[in-house]
């Protein structure tokens, strides 16, 4: 009789840990996943190329249904879980439906944070997180529309492409003075202002906003600076708030996110957490890379496999056709490193190494970011460069040629 | 139609470098592109050519060139006047140095480079009608002490032999001669005979050269000491009955005394080998070799002539040679190489201080033969002054005009910078010079004078072997450049001195020098060529090459000398020389330990006005570098490709190390060819010393004093540019010709500022591509207008191996996105290592390409060009070649 392993959750983290678990621990657990989203589980990655006309929806689902049902997995998507019973080891659905586990994995993702600004509930205002944000976002699109998008992170960046693949007039508001501060420099951030300006795209930093107005529908975006912005469609991509409200409830311990240990668990030695939900170490990841390690930890951990999840250097790939932008480790360049810089304007490249005692410690790569995986692999590695330091700026091939 | 077309093409001509005087076929394309091949023909060369006569086409742009009169204005800036006004300014100038202080106030400075009727016209007017001898050559520094040897042996300045005897000899001794370098296709001639006959092969230097990879014995001599070896040889004929008593006793005197004196230098072999610092085996083989086989050749050079006894080193060897009777004969004789490609029609028409004309003297009976028959109304009557002498006479101001011509002496002389500084001192310099740029010029000439180079000039040349060559032209004169014959006589007719100087062509000048070869002449002088001096126009354009002598129109005799007497003192006999004791001219210095010995590359020639154009010739050795022994350098804290400061008590240098385990201890050596147009700090002739032969006035330009020290370098680097390099204040900078602009090769002694110098390089519109590396001192940049590449800057480390791959990319102004990521690499979009130095300049094989035949196992020259194509072309680098695979391809210094 197999111990019954409850899901809540049904994003990237959550499939691939139904992948991983199979793979190491088939049939010891009866696995069951509760998904929110009336969907088989999909690449929330691609969301911009759906947006971008790239992609059809399909094209997003990680597993096909026939996949699922043969890794024998109940699926429940469509309902929420609506809170966990510890003292008897149970969710409850909104239905009603109450699920008894011995273990449960919490893999609950994240919410976008909603701007606190006026206006912010008005129709034609938006997030970007979800099929529905995009077919929303979709349904608006087209030259004769114009958008603003407020963030100028990676997720806001991906919206602004999207929406100005399809026509759409946008415009992209950020409050710091360079677009992606938390992945580049200075002069990246300029070439890729740049970049995404040669689409078409609006670009205002240090760009405060201070209400959204209109009657009945989003009319215009007034900035703290009095500029006003007219438009048909705001979409606040500013960033993301792990989403612990069930655990909370439950009384696990929580920070940011759910606190978990190396073996991804939480305070209740029965339950984990994986993904955007979790804080490890006092890091909550937002990205896909550390949410996929950490599924994997915890299924080996499941297994009886010992394993332990010690964190991922982030590392941050922007995949906007024609600005390639890659970022990873200390890309600024702390006291007592050396920094190796690259640049060839004519050909829109940047490229900047960060060392430490001899080893790679970060990178900036922009334009060309083919070695990227090579960069990480030496940073995550800490391996002494040795004598690829002469020829390091110039890509694995020179410098492993020198 | 084009001026070329008007051309006859392709045209039959000479090579302008060295004396062998190979002939060259040179065409001309519709586009005006000129190639070069070797003159199948030609007796010197018979078709083959080396890779500075391969590449001419590379150095016949107008870039640089001077292209109309120009006179200095009181400003001190040159400005361009008409032909009227310079040669009414020179004569006028000429006159009045004359009414001040008579015609020694005047001189000419001529170039072995002049053809033979430019000559004839400069030394005509000077020694007949302006009435003074102060007509001296820069072959002065080149071979001045055979003259004075041949003179004092034969009592002519004959050269006895021909090029067949290095065919047919079974022995070829070289004397300070790096014929593989300097003398190319005469070396390979002699390889040849070595392989073809087993002739042997023995080189006599203080250097181990790439001549010395031939040799079947090589003396690595101790400098100066030549003449030891010569005494040391006369006495070891003489004891051990290797002499031609006949002939010593029929054609000679004088014997005794110079075998007396012999045997005070150098007694024995154990004697010669002490003194010469030679193993006494080497010697005792070189003596039996020398006395057992009459084939016998000796052939010297520089190292002989430009000693301050190189005189005596040349009575030394032709001594020898008379004792033995082997003279004259097939396969016999002493034989000096030329340097220059018209030294020894210079000698012909007497464009010598202490010549007179056609092989005559300041004896009464010549003055006057040439006086009737030039009807010259101010003849010279005693010699002039010889090269360093005259200006010292320039710095004294004795002379107070002087008239420089296809030279450039304020690089080229010893004490350069003292040579220089004397010039800027003159009432008049007058320049004729094919460049709006060199040294000379910028010593303060005030008139320059565009005279015709090679390619649009018309005359003849002689060669080593007394052989005459039409030098014809195929190139139209460019902007109002005139050949040097036309503006010496229109000098002569503003003189008024009209109707001796009213030839229309060269044709009517050669015809003239031939009749004054014959005049009077019976059989009493050697150089006589009367049997050219009614050529027809057509016949002297259609002239073949022909030795002299040529006594009638069809003198087929034997054109060696002396087999059989007939030498041309008083009494026809030759005359031995009692030698002066050999001692170097610089006494030992403590301040100074080292022994500076100077010369030429390879592919260079003498201050790189033609070959410094070409990239091709650029690849070999692209910076002028001290050769080192390695011992030395590490004594005086130098390692391999520092900079080195160089200190002579006349001048100093700052040039790059290459460590040369072939040079001896004690012993550096420095390229002669970088002036200040193409370095910052590597004139070499300003620390040559100017000690001087008492004969033939030849300076000792291989053997001054010097003390080295190291010169602290922040980075090295080098500059790629389209059009001009910059010249950058504070950096130790080489200019080098490469495909597609200039190179700048530098040390920067104190940081440098990259952004700034690129910027400057390729202005401010250009995008700059850049790598900075501040950790390693590392800082690149290329800059680009829209796809073309226009500048390339590599400073810090790896910056100078990756000098020849990039020069490489350089040639290409577009580059793909491949290789213009890879550029800054210094590495090709292929991830190619660099090719390194080029070893073959004919198909550009770099050094490693050849090491990795070697290490691919081929073991001889012949594979490695199987391997390579390496050395299969002009054979240039055959010796180099073989030095690498004795070395079973150890690196070599970048």
């Amino acid at each position: 009789m197999s111990e019954p392993l409850v899901v809540i959750g049904n994003g990237m983290a959550a499939a691939r840990f139904v992948e991983e678990l199979g793979r190491v621990a088939l049939g010891r657990y009866s696995v069951l996943v509760v998904g929110a989203e009336p969907r088989l589980a999909y690449n929330r990655v691609l969301l911009s190329s759906v947006l971008a006309g790239e992609l059809a929806v399909v094209d997003t689902e990680l597993k096909p249904p026939a996949w699922w049902e043969a890794q024998g997995v109940t699926l429940v998507y469509g309902q929420r879980a609506s809170a966990i019973d510890r003292a008897s080891r149970s969710v409850w659905l909104e239905d009603g439906t109450q699920l008894p586990y011995a273990r449960l994995v919490l893999a609950t993702g994240s919410d976008p944070i909603r701007l606190p600004k006026p206006g912010m509930e008005l129709p034609g205002v938006l997030t970007f997180r979800d099929h529905d944000d995009v077919g929303a976002m979709l349904a608006a699109a087209g030259p004769a529309t114009r958008a603003v998008v407020i963030g100028g992170g990676l997720l806001g960046i991906e919206a602004a492409c999207g929406l100005a693949a399809t026509g759409t007039r946008v415009t992209l508001l950020h409050l710091m003075d360079r677009l992606m501060e938390r992945q580049l420099d200075a002069e990246a951030a300029g070439l890729l202002r740049a970049a995404l300006e040669a689409r078409g795209i609006t670009v205002l930093l240090s760009a405060d906003t201070a209400v959204v107005e209109g009657e009945g529908c989003v009319e215009a975006v007034r900035l703290t600076d009095g500029r006003d912005l007219p438009c048909d469609m705001v979409v606040a991509a500013i960033g993301i708030r792990p989403n612990a409200t069930l655990a909370r409830a439950a009384g696990l311990a929580t920070s940011r996110g759910i606190v978990v240990d190396d073996h991804l668990t939480t305070s209740d030695p029965v339950i984990h957490a994986i993904g955007e939900c979790a804080e490890h170490r006092g890091t909550c990841y937002g990205l896909v890379e550390p949410a996929y390690q950490q599924a994997g930890v915890l299924a080996r951990h499941l297994a009886g496999k010992p394993d332990a999840y010690e964190g991922t250097v982030p590392a941050t790939n922007l995949k906007v056709s024609g600005v390639p932008v890659f970022s990873a480790g200390d890309f600024l360049g702390a006291v007592g490193t050396q920094s190796i810089v690259w640049r060839d304007p004519g050909l829109a490249t940047y490229r900047k190494l960060v060392l430490r005692d001899g080893a790679l410690a970060g990178a900036i790569l922009c334009g060309q970011t083919a070695d990227a995986p090579w960069y990480l692999d030496l940073i995550r590695s800490g391996r002494p460069l040795g004598p690829l330091r002469d020829g390091l700026i110039f890509g694995q091939a020179l410098a492993e040629a020198a | 139609m084009t001026v070329q077309a008007l051309l006859p093409n392709p045209v039959a001509t000479a090579c302008p470098y060295c004396g062998v005087g190979c002939g060259v076929i040179a065409s001309v394309d519709a586009a005006g592109q000129v190639t070069v091949a070797g003159d199948p023909a030609h007796p010197a060369n018979r078709g083959r050519l080396c890779v500075k006569g391969s590449t001419l086409g590379e150095t016949v742009d107008l870039e640089g060139r001077l292209l109309h009169p120009m006179m200095r204005t009181r400003s001190g800036s040159l400005e361009r006047v008409s032909w009227d006004t310079a040669l009414e300014a020179v004569a006028d100038g000429f006159q009045r140095a004359i009414q001040a202080a008579g015609p020694d106030a005047t001189a000419l400075y001529l170039s072995g480079q002049l053809l033979t009727e430019d000559y004839y016209v400069a030394n005509k007017l000077m020694k007949g009608f302006v009435g003074t001898a102060n007509v001296d050559t820069n072959s002065r520094l080149c071979m001045a002490s055979s003259v004075a040897g041949h003179r004092r042996a034969f009592g002519s300045d004959t050269v006895p032999g021909s090029y067949e005897d290095l065919d047919e000899a079974d022995l070829l001794v070289l004397v300070g001669s790096n014929a593989a370098w300097c003398h190319p296709i005469l070396w390979q001639r002699m390889v040849a005979n070595q392989k073809a006959r087993g002739a042997r092969i023995v080189v006599v230097d203080p250097r181990r050269t790439a001549s010395a990879a031939d040799a079947d014995l090589v003396l690595q001599i101790r400098p100066g000491t030549d003449g030891v070896l010569f005494a040391g040889l006369l006495v070891h004929v003489a004891d051990h009955g290797a002499m031609d008593g006949a002939y010593v006793a029929t054609h000679t005197e004088g014997l005794d005394a110079a075998l007396i004196r012999a045997r005070e230098i150098a007694p024995s072999i154990a004697a010669t080998a002490t003194a010469t610092g030679l193993a006494a085996a080497d010697v005792a083989r070189l003596f039996a070799w020398f006395a057992a086989t009459p084939r016998a050749v000796t052939l010297y050079s520089q190292g002989v002539n430009q000693s301050a006894q190189g005189t005596d080193k040349v009575s030394a060897i032709l001594n020898v040679h008379l004792a033995t009777g082997r003279i004259g004969r097939p396969g016999m004789g002493p034989f000096s190489l030329t340097g220059q490609p018209n030294a020894m029609g210079g000698r012909e028409v007497g464009g010598l201080a202490n010549m007179l004309a056609a092989h005559m003297g300041f004896t009464a009976d010549d003055i006057d033969r040439v006086r009737r028959f030039w009807a010259a109304p101010r003849m010279a009557e005693r010699e002039g002054l010889k090269a360093v002498q005259m200006f010292e006479a320039v710095a004294a101001g004795t002379i107070r005009a002087l008239w420089v011509m296809g030279t450039n002496p304020a690089a080229s002389m010893p004490r350069a910078d003292h040579v220089r500084g004397a010039l800027a001192g003159l009432d008049l310099l007058v320049v004729s010079e094919n460049v709006v740029s060199n040294d000379t010029v910028n010593a303060g000439a005030h008139i320059l004078l565009p005279a015709a180079a090679w390619g649009e000039k018309d005359g003849t040349v002689t060669n080593s072997e007394r052989r005459i060559t039409r030098q014809r032209s195929f190139l139209p004169l460019p902007g109002e450049a005139r050949p040097d014959w036309w503006i010496l006589a229109a000098v002569g007719r503003r003189l008024g001195f009209g109707e001796a100087f009213a030839w229309r062509d060269p044709a009517a000048i050669f015809r003239e020098h031939a009749a004054l070869s014959g005049f009077e002449n019976r059989g009493t002088r050697d150089f006589d060529i009367s049997g050219l001096s009614a050529l027809s126009d057509a016949d002297y354009a259609a002239l073949q090459p022909v030795q002299w002598p040529v006594r009638t129109r069809s003198d087929h005799r034997d054109k060696r000398f002396f087999a059989s007497g007939g030498f041309f003192t008083a009494d026809g006999r030759a005359r031995f020389i009692a030698i002066a004791p050999p001692a170097l001219a610089a006494p030992a210095d403590a301040a100074r330990p080292l022994l500076l010995n100077t010369g030429r590359l390879r592919d260079q020639w003498h201050t790189m006005t033609r070959t410094g154009k070409a990239p091709t010739l650029g690849r070999h050795s692209p910076e002028p570098c001290l050769a080192i022994h390695p011992a030395d350098a590490a004594a005086a804290g130098l390692a391999d490709g520092d900079m080195a400061r160089l200190d002579s008590a006349h001048g100093t240098a700052r040039l790059r190390v290459a460590f040369d385990a072939g040079q001896a201890r004690g012993e550096v050596f420095a390229p002669i060819h970088w002036t200040g147009e193409t370095t910052a700090a590597a004139r070499i002739g300003a620390l040559v010393q100017a000690a001087s032969d008492p004969f033939s006035g030849q300076p000792e330009m291989k053997a001054t004093r010097v003390a080295v020290a190291r010169v602290p370098v922040a980075a090295d680097g080098f500059l790629l540019c389209r059009g001009a390099a910059p010249v950058i204040d504070g950096l130790l900078w080489t200019k080098v010709a490469v495909d597609g602009g200039a190179g700048l090769l530098f040390a920067a002694p104190d940081a440098l500022d990259g952004p700034a110098l690129i910027r400057r390089a390729a202005g401010p519109r250009a995008v700059v591509a850049e790598v900075s590396d501040p950790a390693r001192g590392l800082y690149r940049a290329a800059a680009f207008c829209g796809d073309r590449l226009e500048a390339i800057l590599f400073a810090g480390p790896g910056a100078r191996p990756a000098w020849h791959g990039v020069q490489g990319l350089f040639g290409r102004p577009l580059l793909d996105a491949a290789s213009r990521r890879a550029l800054l690499s210094g590495r090709s979009a292929e991830g190619l290592p660099d090719p390194g130095p080029t070893v073959c300049a004919c198909f550009s094989v770099g050094l490693t390409a050849v090491t990795a035949a070697i290490g691919a196992g081929a073991t001889d020259v012949d594979a490695v060009g199987r391997a390579t194509k390496a050395g299969t072309n002009c054979g240039s680098c055959r010796s180099e070649i073989r030095r690498l695979l004795a070395r079973t391809g150890a690196p070599v210094p970048a």
